[in-house]
């Protein structure tokens, strides 16, 4: 099943297959947040936004916009 | 040494990296923050020595993902590597990465590599690799990368011997691309930068090409060949996007044959404390009482040295009277220079303990968790989570606090943040709120502790963040920007501060600060001085001009001298400026002499318990040594009879001083930082603006 990020329940992973480039910073690319990587929700700030996740290794804060970009499929 | 040599080492690295603990385990304490010319961003150097023959120039440059700048900080990084005649640019670069992610370190080092400058690979942190279950095999990864990599430890001091040894030797570091991702992305195209650039790098014309800004060392010949590429918009931004995906791919492939990672982590104590200081009740409770422990610490500790300083100089001022000869400069040096050094010393304190309060809290990790806490309520006014470090920094003084503004993604959530910092109470406003407080306002207790005094200093506080946020939610509002917003914060592992590492930043900043905003004082506190002493005939023939009005006959010698010298005051050059203002600041509840220290208090508002004290005691020739503010209990509103201060005007003042823009550093920080004078004139108009009206009501309703 196909979903975003932003649809992860906290501690469900994913593996990201489609990221809408023109919508998505490079910088989040550089850091490693690319297409066949595996993604984890780890938290979700208190207001259930930023998202807390981790990526290629990287701990890192999205917010919700941004997370809605990046299309995963649940594993 | 007459053969010694000098090269220059930059190095360049992830944030949270260590690397600047690197830097201070380099350069020990041979090192100075300076300025790159025209922006604010602080440029560290130190001085390593690496042989008797060989002394190097170490240039720390700002923590960075990717060569490609987001930010200013990082536009540094870029426009060091890519231009061959900067003064910085580096004989050799030091990546340094963190052992536990590697991959995403090696991002950085390949492209830096591509670059064509001799670049080595330090791994830090190479103590945990054991405990973290991490395998690394150097001679493959060597071979792979096309140089040296080392492993070292800043910390624990493992591996410097080594890395100054192969920067000793870096003449003979190869320096091939090692991932040439052009003709994955597409050759043809690739082929044609070179061709059209040949004396650049493939890479480095592909990075000029890449880049908005236009760089100044670039031919017109070459610049013009760059915008034809340029041109080609979409298809940049797509390629760029597969460097990034292929650059990946070549770590991918290169790690598979040299890292690997026993996955037992020790991620349990992060994910742990995770959950506490980001949990929904109890994140922002720690994070309010560690607010509370910054706050409490800047007043409670601080007034001890504060007052040290304080009478050291009052000291100072007596026993210069005491030594000089009497004159016309030791006038300047006892009036203007002392109380003017003094004025900036005295906020050492509260300046340095803040420092080392965000230097802590940066160190250990927690700041970006606050981050995180606080972006989605931030950004109900418009402000992005990082604009947290900013207003909290306010508190001390809001020239640092907008620099630290930079790491901020969208222009539009920085421009609101760095138009709002001035209001937060900074402590520049004490000693203004201070005096005031103690003049209008009794010194009553309530219930034993809460003391009238201090409550009121607590609502200006309040006031101040009060003002901040609510104008922040206007400009949000109102501001027409297109918000291209995007916010991404890594959340590093947290981290046991060094002593030494916060020691060395707090007295860096600190530093900076002194002799930042010391030099503006200083001048003005001298000026002002200059046009208290100096005035037009009417000074000059102050003596004659007094006796022959004189009113009544029997006046003392001392009242003579003290009625001559307000008269002189009042045809000073300042006295002539103030009571032009007159006017407009009496409906304020404000007359001339209050109007000089608003005045002069422009350049910083400490000034204005200064030039009152300057003022009164040029018009006091006698021997009297009352306190500035027994002075200014004594002062007589001549219309009313009254106290010249008292509840009115005094609340008027206080007020006026919590919203006015009354910094000139502020002023040409923000210019700098917003590159155009439309934003600090809209500050300086609408914060000046704001607290006439403010002060105006106040005394209106009040008298």
């Amino acid at each position: 099943m196909l979903i975003t990020i932003a649809q992860l329940e906290v501690g469900e992973k994913g593996i990201i297959c489609d990221i809408a480039l023109d919508n998505i910073p490079l910088k989040l690319l550089e850091m490693g947040c690319l297409p066949g990587k595996e993604v984890e929700l780890l938290q979700k700030a208190p207001l259930q936004d930023p998202l807390y996740i981790r990526v290629n290794g990287s701990h890192l804060a999205i917010r919700e916009e941004t997370a809605s970009q990046i299309a995963i499929s649940k594993i | 040494m007459a053969n010694s040599k000098n090269i220059t080492i930059a190095l360049v690295g992830n944030p949270n990296t260590g690397k600047t603990s690197l830097f201070n385990q380099l350069t020990g304490l041979k090192q100075k923050v300076g300025n790159y010319p025209g922006i604010t961003v602080d440029k560290k150097q130190g001085v390593c020595q690496l042989s008797p023959e060989l002394k190097a120039t170490l240039v720390d440059l700002p923590g960075t993902y990717s060569i490609n700048p987001t930010s200013l900080d990082e536009n540094i990084v870029y426009e060091t590597l890519v231009n061959d005649k900067n003064p910085d640019y580096p004989d050799v670069v030091v990546v340094v990465a963190e052992v536990e992610n590697l991959k995403r370190n090696l991002f950085l080092f390949t492209q830096i590599k591509d670059l064509g400058i001799p670049t080595v690979l330090a791994i830090n942190m190479a103590d945990q690799m054991q405990r973290k279950g991490i395998k690394i095999d150097i001679p493959v990864l060597e071979t792979a990368l096309k140089t040296k990599v080392i492993l070292v430890s800043a910390r624990k001091k493992i591996g410097i011997d080594a890395l100054k040894e192969i920067l000793l030797n870096h003449q003979t570091l190869n320096t091939e691309s090692v991932a040439d991702v052009s003709e994955r992305i597409h050759g043809q195209f690739f082929k044609r930068i070179q061709e059209a650039l040949p004396h650049f790098s493939t890479y480095k014309s592909w990075l000029l090409i890449t880049q908005q800004k236009a760089c100044d060392f670039i031919l017109p010949k070459e610049q013009k060949k760059i915008d034809f590429f340029k041109s080609k918009a979409t298809k940049i931004n797509k390629f760029q996007h597969k460097e990034a995906i292929y650059r990946y791919q070549v770590i991918n492939e290169i790690l598979e044959k040299t890292y690997s990672v026993n996955r037992e982590e020790g991620t349990d104590l992060r994910a742990k404390l995770d959950r506490i200081l980001t949990h929904k009740i109890f994140g922002y409770v720690i994070f309010a009482f560690i607010l509370i422990v910054i706050f409490q610490s800047i007043f409670a500790w601080a007034s001890i040295p504060m007052e040290w300083i304080d009478t050291s100089f009052a000291r100072l001022a007596d026993f210069s009277k005491a030594q000089l000869p009497t004159g016309k400069f030791t006038d300047l040096i006892i009036e203007g220079v002392i109380p003017g050094i003094g004025g900036i010393v005295i906020f050492v304190p509260q300046i340095a303990i803040l420092f080392m309060f965000v230097a802590i809290l940066e160190e250990t990790g927690y700041m970006s968790r606050v981050v995180f806490l606080m972006d989605k309520i931030m950004r109900r006014y418009g402000m992005s989570g990082k604009s947290v470090i900013p207003l909290v920094s306010g508190t001390a003084c809001a020239i640092p606090a907008i620099m630290s503004a930079r790491n901020i993604e969208s222009w539009r959530e920085r421009l609101i943040t760095i138009l709002v910092v001035p209001f937060t109470t900074c402590s520049a406003r004490i000693p203004v709120y201070a005096i005031l407080i103690a003049l209008i306002i009794p010194d009553k207790h309530y219930f034993g502790i809460f003391n009238l005094q201090g409550l009121t200093l607590l609502a200006l506080y309040f006031l101040g963040f009060a003002a901040a946020i609510s104008s922040a939610f206007l400009l949000h509002k109102i501001l027409k920007i297109k918000n291209t917003s995007f916010f991404v914060i890594e959340l590093p592992n947290y981290k046991i501060p060094s002593i030494k590492n916060i020691s060395i930043t707090v007295v860096e900043k600190t530093k900076a600060f002194v002799f930042g905003a010391g030099k503006i004082i200083l001048a003005i506190s001298i000026v002002l001085w200059f046009l208290a002493s100096y005035g037009g005939k009417d000074f000059k023939n102050a003596a004659e001009i007094v006796h022959s009005q004189k009113t009544s006959v029997d006046l003392t010698d001392a009242e003579l001298k003290q009625q001559i010298a307000t008269y002189q005051l009042e045809h000073s050059y300042i006295g002539i400026l103030g009571k032009s203002i007159e006017p407009a600041i009496r409906p304020l509840g404000y007359d001339w002499k209050i109007g000089i220290a608003l005045l002069s208090s422009f350049a910083a508002r400490e000034v204005f318990v200064g030039t009152l004290a300057t003022i009164y005691s040029v018009a006091d020739e006698g021997e009297n040594t009352a306190t500035i503010k027994e002075r200014m209990r004594n002062e007589v509103n001549p219309i009313t009879g009254g106290k010249r201060f008292n509840f009115a005007s005094g609340m008027s003042l206080l007020l006026f001083y919590a919203f006015a823009m009354q910094c000139m550093g502020t002023l040409a920080i923000v210019k700098r930082e917003t590159n155009s004078w439309k934003w600090p004139l809209l500050q300086l108009i609408g914060m000046t603006g704001l607290a006439y009206i403010f002060a105006l009501i106040a005394f209106q309703f009040l008298k």
